[in-house]
């Protein structure tokens, strides 16, 4: 996935598996970024999402960076999280030309 | 944000403020010329150190390592991590950020990316005016990191007060094919991965090498230091060999070595020359009727070339 973002002519920083919401949100306001891509397969999604979102709420960031999460969540889940301020989820399998093509759309600024 | 709540906040050392600094001045908007002459004043606290070297040198590692040394000394420490835009899609991985993620947390680190953008000299503008953010923002120390990419090295010799050049063993990258020009930006020598068998062999070529290089008594004479980032082996000699630059530089004013501003003067003539001049020549009416000449097999091609520097060449002797 990083490296098609990558080869769409983004800039992508990658930070690694297995991060706490604290690491990436303070990642995520250091580097500036546009959007934050949640990969997600442990199932866990209804714990880290929402404290992800919390603590963007708390650094002043959400609203403004695009929030995506990737991987296998429930339809009620996908609802729940969409409610919380999920922008978008994308199932297993998703074609990244659709997830490019889903940013450019959506990023807030240039 | 508008530009005073962004001044201000870098001011106070706020992380979402300096971020968006970083990013208005890399992006070129039209703000980030007020945000850099608000800082200007507050800017020249901070000791810059760049550290370069090829991919697979352990720079990485090697800077966690400095980070978390200069935070035993109650030191703040911003990075600017440099990384190559890709020339086919305008796409870039950015900073080697899995190895730091423990210091994502730590109040007195900040890190913080940037791509080359197609930046002829690499390092950009954006990247200096990123270090006087952080200056301003009251960090004490300021790693830059690029990536062994030729021009880049030799470019963060004009940004870092002390330039640190990483080499590890085994990596292909033999003495012989440092590239010309980094030698001369290089402070200090470090032989990463000291623990591997070639790395004693590397430092005797290192030493051969600069031995043989033009030296004035009062020049400083960069140090070789071995280090192990892996288990933090020579990390201690590698801070204290800064110190010592740092010492040296201080005596002499922080001004540049003739030697290093000779280089980087060297590689912005390199870049203006490819830039500015060579496109004069290509797109005038001589370069055509040179190209004919050599097609129909007048002259060859190095009388060619020779044909249209000529007159420049001309006119630069009547400049002397």
């Amino acid at each position: 996935m990083a490296r098609a973002l990558r080869d769409a002519g983004m800039e992508v920083i990658y930070t690694g598996l297995r991060q706490t919401p604290e690491q990436i949100v303070e990642t995520a306001v250091q580097e500036d970024v546009d959007v934050i891509g949640l990969s997600i397969l442990s199932g866990a999604h209804m714990t880290w999402v929402p404290r992800v979102i919390e603590l963007m709420k708390e650094k002043g960031i959400f609203g403004e960076v695009l929030l995506l999460v990737g991987g296998i969540i429930p339809e009620d889940d996908a609802k729940a999280l969409k409610e919380m301020g999920v922008d978008e989820i994308f199932g297993p399998g998703t074609p990244t030309d659709e997830i490019i093509k889903y940013i450019r759309d959506n990023v807030r600024r240039g | 944000m508008k530009v005073e709540e962004i001044v201000r906040g870098v001011l106070r050392g706020e992380k979402r403020a300096i971020a968006r600094a970083i990013s208005i001045i890399e992006d070129g908007l039209p703000e980030a010329k007020a945000i850099l002459s608000a800082l200007e004043p507050h800017t020249g606290r901070a000791y810059v150190i760049g550290i370069t070297g090829a991919t697979g040198a352990g720079k990485s590692t090697l800077i966690h390592k400095l980070i978390q040394a200069y935070r035993r000394k109650g030191l703040k420490v911003g990075v600017v991590a440099v990384d190559p835009t890709s020339p086919f899609t305008g796409g870039a991985f950015l900073g080697d950020r899995v190895r730091m993620q423990d210091l994502a947390l730590d109040e007195g680190v900040f890190i913080r990316s940037m791509a080359t953008r197609g930046s002829l000299g690499g390092i950009s503008d954006a990247t200096g005016g990123a270090v006087k953010v952080l200056d301003a923002a009251g960090f004490d120390i300021i790693l830059v990191e690029t990536v062994g990419a030729g021009q880049l090295d030799i470019a963060v010799a004009g940004i870092a007060h002390t330039v640190v050049l990483v080499l590890a063993p085994g990596l292909g990258d033999d003495i012989q094919a440092i590239k010309a020009g980094i030698m001369e930006i290089a402070d200090i020598f470090v032989v990463n991965m000291a623990d591997r068998p070639n790395a004693d062999r590397m430092v005797v070529d290192l030493m051969s090498v600069l031995e043989v290089s033009p030296f004035n008594p009062s020049d400083w004479r960069p140090p070789i230091v071995k280090t192990v980032a892996l288990t933090g082996e020579g990390i201690e000699e590698l801070v204290e060999q800064i110190e010592k630059h740092r010492a040296y530089l201080a005596k002499r004013g922080m001004r540049p070595s003739e030697k290093k501003v000779r280089t980087l003067l060297l590689e912005a003539l390199r870049r203006a020359v490819v830039s500015d001049i060579l496109p004069m020549i290509t797109k005038s009416a001589k370069f055509d009727a040179a190209v004919q000449m050599v097609v129909k097999g007048q002259v060859s091609i190095d009388a060619g070339a020779e044909l249209l520097l000529s007159s420049i060449k001309q006119a630069l002797r009547e400049m002397e």
